[in-house]
């Protein structure tokens, strides 16, 4: 995504008195790792780092700092917590933390980076408090700390003495905070990588409140937006009369989110400025005097804007032109064929390609995607005179912070944000307009207020997958040798290109560039920002040059790689070889690739590299009711030391369902600005039946510190089920989404 | 408004609610049952799924006038304690990833083998592509309804 954080591992682990903090409501944060145990909100929580809380009875509580939105983190973070701390995982509790970045870290989840970036911190702060809690039984028994040895959330000393942690818990709270503890080695590992259950499994079969949608308080106001129709658009005047004429409104209202002078940063992405807002009492009310509202908008024409940069400020003019997919697909095709930014050039591609026997051209095109989050953008906010409550979904709650302290005119530390459970993210939730929104509708109202969006307009007020399209071009000489490789990218707004990625490294002669079309379609990040169009079009282009070169595909990216690791070309080549590598050799064993029992299968394969780690997939498709289906996945990945193996394969699957789903289905379109699609009658998701019968997942065996698996499985399927579908149908696809003849299932 | 007496999960409830109100709008902001989840509004993603006398009913499109003496059952009334065997099969399979198109879920697989104990591959994508899971979830699902289908 772009950003990179800086951690602080010492401000990570602060060890400080607990500040008390009631229970909101119905809601109830803590969740026992044991299903089904139930306990007593506690009192005297003990603080043992910024992520261990121990009651004098026993009760251990961790807190996962990040946002969950179905990757499992609040599984897995606490797990490796737990690990270090030598509790019974089926003793632990487990509660979503305050926003907090002094005590809790950067608190962000997306980038497939919450495993990643928390591995050494929380087994650390675990570390800490299992040394604290030694120390304090050393002192109390006057026995040498080094003498405590720790079991199970038990501390023992061989003089017979022994304390659950619990009755430690106190006087271990007012130590400071050790450092330099050595942490446990893989093959001592109790917890992690053991497959642990969701720790809100129960409370999410049992529809217990979890979602920020979920939320309320007594007196709560429900509110909506209405936004203009089409991308390019604003509002003219509206006429609210008979709206506010309605049973149960309060009030109806224009309000523009950002300040004149509003200077934007890269995740205050927002569609339209001004708004109008609905506000009344309950959300059946609301969405029907909604429908009476009367208002007019009209071309806003360019508009600039300034955006913060590492460079300082600087003004972005957003075009006013109202979009049409057709004109927006000719306008890249024009585009495609002008002059481009050069990101990496290695050897002499110019003379590769004139003097090469045979060049292999193919142009790749993907529509902009809704994300479509199952639970539609919402947010709760109460904003007082001097203070501030926000509560709901959102990936970024430390991006969001600065920005909602500006809207509101209140400092940070009067800002409260709580993460709920998110239904869903996709790098959609990273950007907050909805939480703005609903900060100054509170304001505005001086009440409690809960935003809904509809599906319809979380769909056509989105913050979308850009368009793009890439043009690839090989050349192989008389032997049939790959001597150059050229690929020129671009995009509405912005352009794919990875240039350092595979296969840069492994050709002599590589060409890449970029180029872009500004746009007023607000987009951001997608599931894989760019590799998910990359995986895509450079992997069928790898499969069609291999093809050409007469190579089996797994064999022929395994030479590319043979060749990035021993002789690589340039230096910053993004991929471990071997990894890459490791990944296409565990998929082609677990597929039986080439093996005569497979031969029913029409089979296509993938491989990327992205987010830290590696996925490769072999699709297995037949015909099924005279159309193309994908029945049988099997995927290798390499992220390191699997955290905890049954979640990850359930990421896995996913991702390669939801890949299958978007090559196949996913795609919004506009005409004059105006999003094509505003629910799932029109925009069409993969469904039950379309998915496939079995996906097998397979993790490379790892001793590497662990990585993501959100986004890496997600981009080589569209790959994958490219290359299965030529094999097929004869033919290549090109375009997403995959026309097939296949008619839209009809339920 | 019109007053309403409804049995929901087996308990007599009134409400005092606009005729044309969804019972989606009714249990989430009227009765504090929030497990039912508003996903699309038109019939299409089966997030708000309950039981009405049994049978998978979408709620968003069932107006509260229409209800009458008829039993609604929603996720909340499957079981407190996820004792429910099409709950526990969803724990034993950890199914879940967001977790939000769940419940719709649960109760379209309920009803499905109710109607149907021991239902097919092709029975249970049949019944549950009205549920849309945009997490992709539907392997374990299909998993989770045929481990509760033994039980
Ligand atoms: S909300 Fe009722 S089917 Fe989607
Ligand atoms: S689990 Fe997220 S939508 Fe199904």
């Amino acid at each position: 995504m772009g950003k990179t954080l800086k951690l602080d591992r010492r401000s990570f682990l602060k060890s400080s008195a607990l500040a008390g903090g009631g229970l909101m409501l119905s809601f109830n944060w803590l969740t026992p790792a044991k299903a089904a145990a139930s306990f007593e909100m506690a009192e005297d929580w003990n603080e043992l780092t910024g992520y261990i809380k121990i009651t004098s009875d026993n009760v251990i509580k961790i807190l996962c700092p990040n946002p969950e939105f179905g990757q499992n983190v609040m599984t897995s973070l606490p797990m490796m917590v737990a690990e270090e701390l030598d509790v019974k995982w089926d003793d632990v509790v487990v509660e979503m933390g305050p926003h907090d970045n002094v005590k809790l870290g950067p608190q962000f989840t997306g980038g497939s980076n919450s495993i990643r970036m928390y591995w050494r911190p929380l087994r650390e702060a675990g570390a800490a408090a299992r040394q604290m809690l030694r120390q304090a039984a050393a002192d109390t028994w006057g026995a040498p700390v080094e003498e405590v040895t720790t079991s199970n959330g038990v501390l023992n000393h061989s003089s017979g003495k022994s304390a659950k942690y619990g009755e430690m818990a106190v006087k271990a709270s007012s130590l400071t905070l050790p450092t330099g503890l050595k942490l446990k080695e893989q093959k001592d590992f109790k917890i992690v990588s053991k497959s642990k259950k969701n720790v809100e499994g129960e409370k999410i079969v049992t529809g217990k409140p979890l979602f920020g949608s979920d939320f309320k308080v007594d007196g709560m106001l429900i509110a909506m937006i209405q936004h203009p129709p089409a991308f390019g658009m604003k509002l003219k005047s509206f006429d609210a009369a008979q709206t506010k004429s309605m049973p149960g409104i309060k009030d109806v209202f224009s309000f523009k989110l950002f300040d004149d002078d509003f200077v934007q940063g890269g995740f205050d992405t927002r569609s339209f400025n001004e708004v109008i807002a609905i506000v009344g009492n309950t959300t059946w009310e609301v969405m029907n005097a909604r429908k009476k509202l009367k208002a007019s908008w009209e071309p806003a024409g360019d508009v600039t804007e300034v955006m913060s940069g590492r460079g300082g400020n600087r003004d972005v003019v957003v075009p006013g032109r109202l979009e049409t997919s057709e004109n927006q697909m000719e306008l890249m095709a024009q585009k495609a064929q002008g002059p481009a930014q050069e990101l990496r050039k290695d050897g002499d591609p110019e003379t590769a390609f004139k003097n090469a026997k045979t060049i292999i051209e193919r142009t790749y095109n993907a529509p902009f995607l809704a994300h479509n989050c199952m639970e539609p953008m919402n947010f709760f906010a109460h904003v007082e005179e001097d203070k501030a409550l926000v509560v709901g979904p959102l990936q970024a709650p430390g991006w969001m912070e600065p920005t909602l302290s500006k809207v509101l005119n209140l400092p940070a530390d009067k800002i409260e944000i709580r993460m709920t459970r998110m239904g869903g993210g996709f790098g959609r939730r990273a950007y907050c307009q909805y939480t703005h929104e609903a900060a100054r509708i509170s304001q505005k109202m001086k009440a409690p207020i809960k935003l809904l969006y509809t599906r319809e307009d979380d769909m056509t007020y989105g913050i979308y997958r850009p368009m793009y399209t890439a043009t690839y071009r090989a050349a192989l000489d008389e032997n049939k040798n790959l001597i150059a490789f050229h690929v020129k990218g671009g995009g509405i707004p912005e352009s794919p290109i990875h240039a350092n990625r595979f296969p840069a490294g492994a050709i002599d002669n590589y060409l890449a560039e970029a180029w872009e079309i500004p746009s007023n379609v607000t987009i951001g990040a997608f599931r894989a920002p760019r590799s998910n169009f990359n995986a895509a079009a450079e992997q069928s282009f790898l499969d069609e040059v291999a093809e050409a070169m007469g190579k089996d595909p797994i064999d022929f990216r395994l030479e590319l790689l043979k060749r990035a690791k021993e002789n690589p070309v340039g230096k910053n080549n993004d991929y471990d070889a071997d990894r890459y590598a490791g990944v296409l050799e565990l998929v082609r064993d677990k597929s039986g690739w080439g093996k005569d029992e497979n031969k029913k299968y029409n089979r296509g394969v993938a491989a990327y590299f992205c987010h830290n780690s590696y996925a490769a997939h072999v699709v297995d498709m037949v015909y099924r009711d005279g159309a193309p289906y994908v029945e049988k996945v099997t995927s290798a990945m390499d992220c390191g030391i699997v955290i905890n193996p049954e979640s990850a394969k359930n990421m896995v699957e996913g991702a390669v369902v939801d890949g299958i789903g978007n090559a196949f289905y996913g795609s919004m379109t506009f005409k004059e600005g105006q999003p094509d699609h505003n629910n799932f009658n029109s925009y069409r998701l993969i469904r039950h039946s379309e998915a496939p019968k079995s996906i097998d997942v397979h993790f490379v065996k790892s001793e590497n510190d662990p990585t993501g698996l959100g986004e890496p499985p997600f981009p080589p399927v569209f790959g994958a089920v490219a290359n299965a579908l030529y094999k097929t149908t004869g033919k290549r696809y090109y375009n997403q989404p995959f026309e097939t003849s296949e008619q839209p299932t009809s339920l | 408004m019109a007053k309403y007496n409804l049995k929901v999960n087996g308990k007599m409830r009134s409400v005092d609610v606009d005729p044309t109100t969804p019972m989606l709008w009714v249990l989430r902001d009227h009765l504090n049952l929030v497990g039912t989840k508003y996903g699309c509004g038109i019939a299409m993603c089966g997030a708000c799924t309950v039981h009405l006398n049994g049978m998978a009913m979408r709620s968003c499109q069932l107006p509260v006038s229409m209800v009458g003496t008829q039993e609604i059952t929603t996720i909340e009334g499957l079981s407190e304690d996820a004792s429910h065997p099409v709950q526990k099969a969803w724990l034993d399979h950890d199914v879940a990833q967001c977790g939000y198109c769940q419940s719709g879920q649960i109760m379209s697989a309920v009803a499905l083998l109710k109607n149907n104990p021991n239902p097919s591959d092709e029975d249970i994508e049949a019944t549950m592509s009205g549920n849309i899971c945009r997490c992709g979830t539907y392997l374990r699902i299909k998993e989770a309804i045929k481990t509760a289908a033994k039980n």
